[in-house]
C-alpha cells in the first residue's frame, strides 16, 4: 500500500493555491495576515516535501504515484496523476525552501508597497503551479501547471503595472514563452496520438515505460524536439532567451523565484522527465534531439556568459548568468549526464537565490539604484549582504571543496568530455566556466570593494527580516557542497536510483584540478582588468568599463544583447505585424469587396429591369404598365435601400435553380 | 415538454405589451428565469445512458409536403437548450432595453430553443429563420454607427445562405421525398448515398453555403465584424453566444451525416478553410482598435477549431482505416465531437462574457476604441481582474473552460490532418497577442486623464460576473458534468460518421 503522503502528495501545490485563492478575497489593509498565510501555507508544503522525501530514501529508485481520471470522452478515459521519485522529492524540497526564504526576504523588501497583500496571492500562485509541475504524472498535467507558471510570472513580472516598462515585459515574457510552448503543445498531441496515453508511469503503460516508447518508434525524435521547444521558451535558451533580462523589470523576490526555484527550472525538469522519449534508440548515449539539446545548451552557455560580461545593472548580470548556467544544465542532460544537470539545477536554485536576494537587499541599501558602477564599498556598509553574496559567488563561479556550484559544474564537465559525439562542448563549456568566474569578480569588485560611489554613500545594512532568509541560504549553499561531494555522491546516485558508498579517494580526480585552474584563471582575469576600479576615487562614477576601452564594437555588440531584440522586432514582429494588417485589408477589400462586387451586381440587374419596365413593357398595353411600373419604381430604390433588390433577385434565381434541378432530375 | 420550453419566451413577448413598459425587463426577465428553470428540468429528466432521441413530440402538420412537427433532444441539444438558457438573462442583464428591444429578444430566445430541438428540416428552417428576423430588426433599429448598413448587409447574407440551404434540400425533398432528420441519415446510410450525381452536388454545395455563411466559415465572414460592431452589445452577446452556434449545429446535425462522400471528397478543401478562418481571423483581430470588433474576429478564430475538428473526422472517415488502426481512429472521433461540443459551449461563455465587459467599458466611458483607455488596474482592479479571466479563457489558458475543448480538438486533428493542425496552433499565439496587447493598453500604464472617473464592478454587476466566472472554473477544472450530458450522443454520432 502506499504511503499516507504518496495518496496525498496533490496537497503540496494545492495548500500554497488555497493560500493564494484566499489572499485575493482579502483588502489591501490586512497586509499581515496575508504575509502570514502565504509563509504558513509555504511551511506547510515544506513539511510535506520532507515527509515526501522519506520514502524515497527507503529503496533506490522508488517510485509511486497515484491516477485518476479527469473526465471521460467516448469510451476513453483522459486520466492525470502525480508521482513521486527521487527527481520529484528533490525539486520539492528544493522549490518549497527557497520560496520559503524568498517569502520572508519579500515581507521586509515590499513593506512599503501598496500592493502588499496581491503579491503574496501571486507568489503563493506561482510556487504552486511550479511545485504542480514536478508532481505532475501526466504530460497534460504537466501542461497545465506549465502554462499556470508562465500566468504566474505574467502577474509578477507586470506587478507594478503602472510603470509601461514593467507591462511590456510581462507581455514579451508570456508571448515568447508561449511561442514554445505551440511547439511543445504539438508535441504533447503528437505524443498523446502515438502512444494512446500521457500518463508517464502507469504500471507498464505509461508513455515513459517501454511498451509505449516503442509503438513510438521513429516520431519519437519529432516529439522530443517539439517538447524541446517549450523547454527552450521557459528555460530561456537560445533562441527564445530574450524574454529572461527583461523580466527583471519585476520587483527582486520576483525574479529571485523565476531564476531560482520556479519558471526557468521547469524548462531543465520538463527534459528530465521525459528523458526516455529523448534517449530512445540511443547509441551510446546519443540520439539526433539530444545533439540539438546540446547545441543549444552550448551556444545559450556561451552567448549569455560574454553578454553578462558587460552589463552594468546588477540584475541583468544575474539573469544572463542564469540563462548561462542554464545552458549548462542542457548540456549535460543532452550528453547523458541527467544527475549531473539536476543536481546543478538544485544547487543553482539555492546560490541563484541567495544572489538575487543579495542583490535585492544591495538594491534595498542603495536607494533602488541598481548601476554596480554607481555603487561600490558595500563590504563595509552591508557586511551581512558582503559575506551571503560572496558565498553565493563563489558557488556559481564554481570555486572547489566547500561551495556545492563547484562539485556539480566538475559532474557536467566530467559528463562532456565523456561524449563520443564531439569534444567541442567540452572546451566551450571550460570557457564559460572561466568566463562565469571573472563577470562574478568584476560585479563583485563594482558592488562591494573599492570606495563607495554616488548611490552607495550613504547605504546601509537591510533590515533582519530581508538578511536571515540570505543566511539561511547561504548556509545551504555550504551544506549542499557536503552531500554532493564524488568522495560520497549521495545525491547523484540517489537520483540515479542507486545507493552511495564513501571512497575518499574519488575526491581527488584530475577534474577537480582542471575545474580549479579554470576558476583561478577566471578570477585572475576579473582581479587584473578591474583592480583599477577598487581602487578608485570616490566620486568618480562614470568611467569606461576596462573591456570597453580595449574593445569598443565587441563591448557595445554584447552590452546590447548583440542586437537581438532589435533583430526580431525587425524581422518576426515586423512580419507578423504586416501579416495582421494584410488580413486587415484582404477582409476589407478583397473578401468583403467580392460581397460587396456580388451586390452591385443585384443592383445592376435591378437597373437593368428598370430599363426593360420603362422602355419595352411601357410601350405595349397602359392597363399592364400601372403594375410593372411600380414594380420598376420598387426597383430603382435600389440605391438608397438595396432588400428589394436583391430579393427580386432571389426570387428569380430561385426559379431558375427549381427548373435547373427539375431538368437534372 | 420542449414545446412548452419553446412557448415560454413567446408568452413572455405577449406579456411585455400587457405589462407596464417600465417594467419591461423585469418581466423578460421572470420568463428568462421560468426557461432556465424548466431547461434545468429538461436537463433532469434526460436520460444520459439512452442514444435515442428523447422527450419527443410528433405531430402531423402539412403531410401533403411531408412536414410534421417533430421535436426532441439527444445530449448536443440539450447542451444547446442549456447555453441558450444561459446566454440571454445574461445578454438581458447585459444593457437596459425598453418594451419593443425585450418583446424582440424573446422571440429570437424562442426560435432558438426551436432550432435545436426541431427534427424536422421544415420545422428546422421555419425556427431558423425566425430568429433572423429579430436579429436583424435588433440591429437595425437599436444599433450603434452604420447600424442600416451593417444590418442590411447581415440580413442579405444570412438570408441568401438559408435561400441557398432551402434549395439544396428542396433538392433532397424532390428525390427522396422525406424532411425527416433521422430518415435521411438512415438513407444516408445505406447503400447509395441520399442523392447521386450531379443534383448531390448542388444539393451539397446549397447547404453548406448556408452552414458556412452563419458559423461563419472564411471567406463568408465578412458581415459578422460589421454586424457584431454595430449590434448593441446585449444583442452581440446573443450572436455570438448562441447564434453562431446555430451553424455549427446544422454542421453536424445535417452536412455531416446527409453527404459523407461529399464530404471525403473536398475535405482537405475544408480543412484548408477552417485553418484560414483560424489563422486569419486571429491575424484580423491583431489589427482592430475597435474592442467590439477584435472579439468579433476571436469569435470567429474560434468557431474555425470547431469547424477544424469537424472536418478532421470527415477527413477520418475518408481515409478508409485498416483494423488495428480503427480503435485509435474512433478515439479520435470521439475526441473530436466531444472537443467541438465542448468548444461551443465554452466560446459561448466565453466570448457572451468578453462583449459583457466590453459593454461595461463603453457604459462608462462612451468610447471603446483599445487606445481610449489606459492604466485602469489602478482605478477599477476588479473589473480588470474579472475581465483578465475571461480574456484568458478565451486564450485557451488551461485550468479555465477553453483549453479543454481546444486540447481534444488538436488531439484528433492532428492524428488526421498534422500539417493543417501545427498551421492552425499559430492560431493560439495570435490569440494570446491579441489579449495581452488589449490588457497592455488597456489596464497598464499610468491612469489616463479621461479614466479618472471610471467606476468600478457595483453590485449588480458582480451579481452577474461571479457566477459566470465560477462556471468557466467549474468548466475548466471538472468539465465531467458537461461531457457526461453528451457522451452518449457522442458515440452514436461516431457511429453514424464512421
Amino acid at each position: 500500500m502506499n504511503p499516507w503522503i504518496v495518496t496525498n502528495l496533490w496537497l503540496i501545490p494545492a495548500i500554497p493555491l488555497a493560500a493564494s485563492l484566499s489572499i485575493l478575497s482579502f483588502n489591501n489593509a490586512r497586509r499581515k495576515t496575508a504575509a502570514a498565510i502565504a509563509i504558513v501555507g509555504q511551511i506547510v508544503a515544506l513539511t510535506m516535501s520532507i515527509l515526501a522525501f522519506l520514502p524515497t530514501l527507503s529503496a533506490p529508485g522508488f517510485r509511486a504515484g497515484h491516477n485518476f481520471i479527469w473526465f471521460t470522452f467516448g469510451e476513453q478515459a483522459l486520466r492525470l496523476g502525480w508521482v513521486l521519485d527521487p527527481l520529484t522529492a528533490a525539486m520539492l524540497l528544493m522549490i518549497t525552501f527557497v520560496s520559503l526564504c524568498i517569502f520572508v526576504f519579500s515581507i521586509g523588501y515590499m513593506a512599503a508597497d501598496k500592493n502588499f497583500t496581491r503579491f503574496f496571492a501571486y507568489l503563493s500562485f506561482f510556487s504552486a503551479a511550479m511545485l504542480g509541475v514536478v508532481i505532475a504524472n501526466s504530460l497534460l498535467l504537466l501542461f497545465v501547471c506549465w502554462e499556470l507558471v508562465g500566468l504566474a510570472s505574467y502577474l509578477l513580472i507586470g506587478f507594478w503595472i503602472h510603470k509601461p516598462s514593467a507591462a511590456a515585459a510581462a507581455k514579451k515574457a508570456f508571448i515568447t514563452t508561449r511561442i514554445g510552448d505551440l511547439g511543445f503543445f504539438l508535441g504533447l498531441v503528437w505524443l498523446y496520438h502515438g502512444s494512446g496515453t500521457l500518463l508517464f508511469y502507469d504500471g507498464g503503460r505509461g508513455c515513459l515505460e517501454n511498451a509505449a516508447l516503442l509503438a513510438l518508434g521513429g516520431s519519437a525524435t519529432s516529439i522530443a524536439l517539439l517538447i524541446f521547444c517549450g523547454a527552450v521558451g521557459k528555460s530561456g535558451q537560445f533562441p527564445l532567451h530574450v524574454w529572461l533580462p527583461d523580466a527583471m523589470e519585476g520587483p527582486t523576490p520576483v525574479s529571485a523565484l523565476i531564476h531560482a526555484a520556479t519558471m526557468v527550472a521547469a524548462g531543465v525538469f520538463l527534459v528530465a522527465r521525459v528523458y526516455p522519449i529523448f534517449s530512445l534508440g540511443a547509441i551510446n548515449d546519443v540520439t539526433p534531439s539530444l545533439t540539438v539539446v546540446v547545441w543549444i545548451g552550448v551556444v545559450t552557455g556561451l552567448m549569455a556568459a560574454l553578454i553578462a560580461a558587460t552589463q552594468s545593472d546588477i540584475k541583468r548580470i544575474l539573469a544572463y548568468s542564469t540563462v548561462s548556467q542554464l545552458g549548462l544544465m542542457m548540456v549535460s542532460l543532452g550528453v547523458g549526464g541527467v544527475a549531473a544537470g539536476i543536481m546543478h539545477l538544485l544547487a543553482h536554485g539555492f546560490f541563484k537565490a541567495l544572489l538575487f536576494l543579495g542583490s535585492g537587499s544591495v538594491i534595498h541599501g542603495c536607494h533602488d539604484e541598481q548601476d554596480i558602477r554607481k555603487m561600490g564599498g558595500l563590504r563595509r556598509l552591508m557586511p551581512v549582504t558582503f559575506i551571503t553574496y560572496a558565498i553565493g559567488m563563489m558557488a556559481l563561479s564554481g570555486v572547489p571543496l566547500f561551495f556545492c556550484g563547484a562539485w556539480t559544474k566538475e559532474e557536467i564537465l566530467h559528463a562532456t568530455s565523456h561524449w563520443p559525439k564531439s569534444q567541442a562542448p567540452h572546451y566551450l563549456i571550460m570557457l564559460g566556466v572561466v568566463l562565469t568566474a571573472a563577470y562574478m569578480t568584476r560585479q563583485m569588485i563594482y558592488v562591494f570593494f573599492g570606495n563607495p560611489r554616488a548611490a552607495s554613500e550613504h547605504a546601509h545594512e537591510s533590515p533582519p527580516v530581508m538578511t536571515r532568509p540570505l543566511v539561511a541560504l547561504g548556509f545551504c549553499t555550504i551544506f549542499l557542497g557536503v552531500v554532493l561531494t564524488p568522495a560520497w555522491p549521495w545525491l547523484h546516485d540517489y537520483l540515479n536510483g542507486e545507493t552511495a558508498r564513501f571512497d575518499l579517494t574519488r575526491l581527488i580526480q584530475p577534474m577537480l584540478f582542471v575545474s580549479l585552474a579554470l576558476v583561478i584563471a577566471g578570477i585572475g582575469l576579473g582581479v587584473l582588468m578591474y583592480r583599477r576600479v577598487a581602487l578608485q576615487d570616490r566620486h568618480r562614477n562614470v568611467e569606461l568599463d576596462p573591456l570597453e576601452s580595449a574593445q569598443p564594437f565587441l563591448f557595445r555588440f554584447l552590452e546590447n544583447k548583440m542586437w537581438l531584440d532589435e533583430l526580431y522586432e525587425e524581422s518576426f514582429i515586423l512580419w507578423s505585424r504586416t501579416a495582421a494588417r494584410l488580413s486587415d485589408w484582404m477582409d476589407h477589400y478583397v473578401w468583403d469587396g467580392l460581397v460587396r462586387g456580388f451586390g452591385s451586381l443585384g443592383q445592376l440587374f435591378g437597373i437593368f429591369t428598370k430599363g426593360v419596365d420603362e422602355r419595352a413593357i411601357n410601350a405595349g398595353v397602359d392597363e399592364s404598365v400601372g403594375g410593372a411600373r411600380g414594380l420598376g419604381r420598387l426597383m430603382s430604390a435600389a440605391h438608397s435601400g438595396q432588400i428589394q433588390t436583391y430579393l427580386g433577385a432571389v426570387a428569380i434565381g430561385m426559379v431558375a435553380l427549381l427548373i435547373l434541378y427539375a431538368w437534372l432530375a | 415538454m420542449i414545446t412548452v420550453l419553446i412557448l415560454i419566451p413567446l408568452i413572455g413577448a405577449i406579456a411585455l405589451f400587457v405589462g407596464r413598459p417600465a417594467n419591461a425587463r423585469t418581466i423578460a426577465l421572470t420568463f428568462n428565469a421560468l426557461a432556465a428553470f424548466y431547461a434545468l428540468m429538461l436537463w433532469q429528466k434526460f436520460d444520459v445512458d439512452l442514444a435515442a432521441l428523447q422527450l419527443v413530440e410528433r405531430h402531423v402538420w402539412i403531410p401533403s409536403i411531408g412536414a410534421e412537427y417533430l421535436v426532441g433532444i439527444d445530449g448536443l441539444s440539450l447542451l444547446l437548450v442549456l447555453l441558450t438558457s444561459l446566454i440571454f438573462p445574461f445578454a438581458f442583464l447585459a444593457q437596459k432595453m425598453d418594451r419593443g428591444f425585450s418583446a424582440l429578444m424573446l422571440v429570437m430566445q424562442s426560435a432558438l430553443y426551436g432550432t435545436f430541438t426541431a427534427q424536422n428540416f421544415i420545422l428546422w428552417f421555419l425556427f431558423y429563420e425566425m430568429s433572423l428576423v429579430p436579429a436583424f430588426l435588433l440591429i437595425k433599429i437599436w444599433g450603434g454607427e452604420n447600424r442600416d448598413r451593417a444590418a442590411t448587409k447581415f440580413f442579405l447574407y444570412t438570408f441568401l445562405g438559408s435561400v441557398a440551404m432551402l434549395l439544396g434540400f428542396l433538392g433532397i425533398y424532390f428525390a427522396r421525398g422525406t424532411f425527416d432528420f433521422a430518415q435521411l441519415v438512415d438513407l444516408a446510410k445505406s447503400g447509395n448515398g441520399l442523392l447521386s450525381g450531379k443534383i448531390a452536388w448542388f444539393a451539397f454545395a446549397g447547404i453548406f453555403l448556408g452552414l458556412a455563411v452563419k458559423v461563419p466559415l472564411f471567406p463568408f465572414h465578412t458581415w459578422l465584424p460589421d454586424a457584431y460592431e454595430a449590434a448593441p452589445i446585449g444583442v452581440s452577446m446573443v450572436l455570438t453566444g448562441v447564434l453562431s452556434k446555430m451553424g455549427v449545429y446544422g454542421f453536424i446535425r445535417l452536412l455531416l451525416p446527409l453527404f459523407p462522400n461529399e464530404i471525403k471528397i473536398v475535405g482537405p478543401w475544408l480543412l484548408g478553410l477552417a485553418v484560414c478562418s483560424i489563422v486569419f481571423a486571429s491575424l484580423a483581430a491583431w489589427a482592430q482598435t475597435d474592442l467590439k470588433r477584435m472579439v468579433a474576429y476571436l469569435s470567429i478564430n474560434h468557431l474555425g477549431y470547431c469547424m477544424l475538428g469537424l472536418f478532421a473526422i470527415s477527413a477520418r472517415a475518408a481515409s478508409g482505416a485498416t483494423a488495428p488502426e480503427s480503435t485509435s481512429s474512433l478515439i479520435d472521433m470521439h475526441a473530436a465531437l466531444s472537443g467541438v461540443f465542448m468548444q461551443i459551449f465554452n466560446h459561448g461563455i466565453t466570448a457572451a462574457a468578453l462583449f459583457y465587459y466590453v459593454g461595461l467599458l463603453e457604459q462608462r466611458r462612451g468610447l471603446r476604441g483599445i487606445d481610449d483607455f489606459g492604466g485602469l488596474m489602478q482605478r477599477t482592479p476588479l473589473l480588470c481582474g474579472w475581465m483578465s479571466v475571461a480574456m484568458f479563457s478565451s486564450l485557451g489558458l488551461p485550468g479555465l473552460n477553453g483549453f479543454i475543448g481546444e486540447f481534444l480538438i488538436f488531439k484528433s486533428s492532428f492524428a488526421v490532418a498534422a500539417s493543417f493542425t501545427a498551421v492552425a496552433v499559430l492560431g493560439l499565439l495570435f490569440t494570446a497577442i491579441v489579449f495581452l496587447r488589449a490588457m497592455q493598453s488597456l489596464f497598464s500604464g499610468p491612469l489616463a486623464q479621461s479614466c479618472n472617473a471610471l467606476v468600478d464592478l457595483t453590485r449588480s454587476e458582480k451579481f452577474v460576473v461571479v457566477p459566470v466566472t465560477l462556471l468557466m472554473f467549474a468548466i475548466g477544472l471538472a468539465p465531467q458534468f458537461l461531457f457526461h450530458i453528451f457522451n452518449t450522443t457522442v458515440i452514436t454520432m461516431a457511429g453514424l460518421f464512421s
